[in-house]
């Protein structure tokens, strides 16, 4: 596993038990980021669902509505009437910053101050089909807004999660049992360096014994052995 | 200050801008793929697209999924609901869960 070469040297094993702290530190954060971001979403998608009903079957009865009115009515008139709109909505965009995801907040704010201001035409020459379509799309219009607020949020947050949950296995699988076996490999190594060390300075002394006093520090019996 | 823009063919559209929405009634998808960058580059906090506009576009929208404005949302258009609009959130879902836990495959 350890195919990348690592100096077995006490700095470079220093500097890889720090990385191994923080890559711990870092991969227990990362997953409670994952961990609370992922309660937060569930919670966010499943208003979004329901929302998106409702908002679908009002839109499908706005339609109904419109078609309706639309065959009362002729062509001209209808263009005529939807043709200079009164209102208007402003759409303000903040941000919430929810675990370092930020999602938008929109409030919004219509031209007139009146936000029931929305009949465009006199009512004169229009069907009252139509008054009822238009009504009932402005009834859905929050929740619209609404609707594209949490569609959006749901939308960040997914791809944060996503990315999250990708550092979160890299550190889990790659980082930090790289850094294990890399800690391991430096002081093996150590150890052994240690021992070899430990070992040829015995050799060394033993032979520097036996070349100035003809004895060995195992004992006198091979001393004896000498003299006899 | 933003705006909120609505695309899609006329018949879909054209109630919402008594509400004061702006619509821009497109059929040719590189039109409204066009449209789509305009509308977003200039002061267009959410675009409402019908989804068979929409499953024409899919690429332009992705583009906008992962930017923090605007938040494209597919409604249904006059023909009736394709069920595109839900499987974005299904995606989604699948995206951050691994499999799609909400909605039950259904």
């Amino acid at each position: 596993m350890s195919a990348k070469h690592v100096n077995p040297t006490r700095m470079e094993l220093t500097r890889l038990k720090k990385k191994l702290t923080t890559a711990r530190r870092g991969h227990k954060l990362l997953k409670d980021k994952r961990d609370e971001l992922m309660r937060q979403f569930l919670e966010m998608v499943r208003e979004n669902k329901v929302l998106r009903e409702k908002v679908e079957v009002g839109i499908r009865n706005a339609n109904q509505n419109f078609v309706l009115a639309r065959a009362g009515m002729s062509e001209e008139a209808l263009n005529v009437a939807l043709m200079a709109p009164k209102q208007e909505v402003y759409l303000e965009a903040e941000t919430k910053n929810v675990m370092s995801v930020e999602i938008p907040v929109f409030h919004y704010k219509t031209r007139t101050s009146d936000p029931g201001d929305i009949y465009s035409y006199g009512y004169a020459f229009t069907s009252s089909d139509l008054d009822d379509a238009v009504k009932s799309l402005a009834d859905l219009l929050p929740e619209m807004l609404c609707l594209a607020e949490r569609e959006k949020s749901c939308q960040l947050m997914a791809a944060e999660i996503e990315r999250t949950r990708r550092r979160v296995n890299a550190l889990e699988h790659v980082v930090i049992p790289e850094t294990e076996q890399n800690i391991r490999y430096i002081t093996m190594k150590l150890d052994e360096n240690e021992r070899s060390s430990q070992t040829r300075l015995m050799k060394v002394k033993d032979m520097m014994l036996e070349q100035t006093h003809k004895y060995t520090s195992h004992g006198d019996v091979k001393i004896l052995e000498d003299e006899s | 200050m933003y705006k909120i823009a609505v695309m899609g063919d006329r018949d879909s559209i054209y109630g919402f801008a008594s509400l004061g929405l702006v619509p821009f009634s497109l059929t040719d998808p590189a039109a409204a793929a066009r449209k789509l960058r305009e509308l977003a580059e200039s002061g267009y906090g959410i675009i409402y697209i019908t989804e068979a506009l929409a499953a024409q576009l899919e690429e332009e929208i992705d583009r906008y999924q992962e930017a923090e404005l605007p938040a494209i949302i597919l409604i249904p258009g006059v023909t009736g609901n394709t069920g595109q609009g839900i499987r974005a959130v299904k995606k989604s879902v699948e995206q951050a869960v691994g499999s799609d836990i909400i909605f039950n495959g259904g």
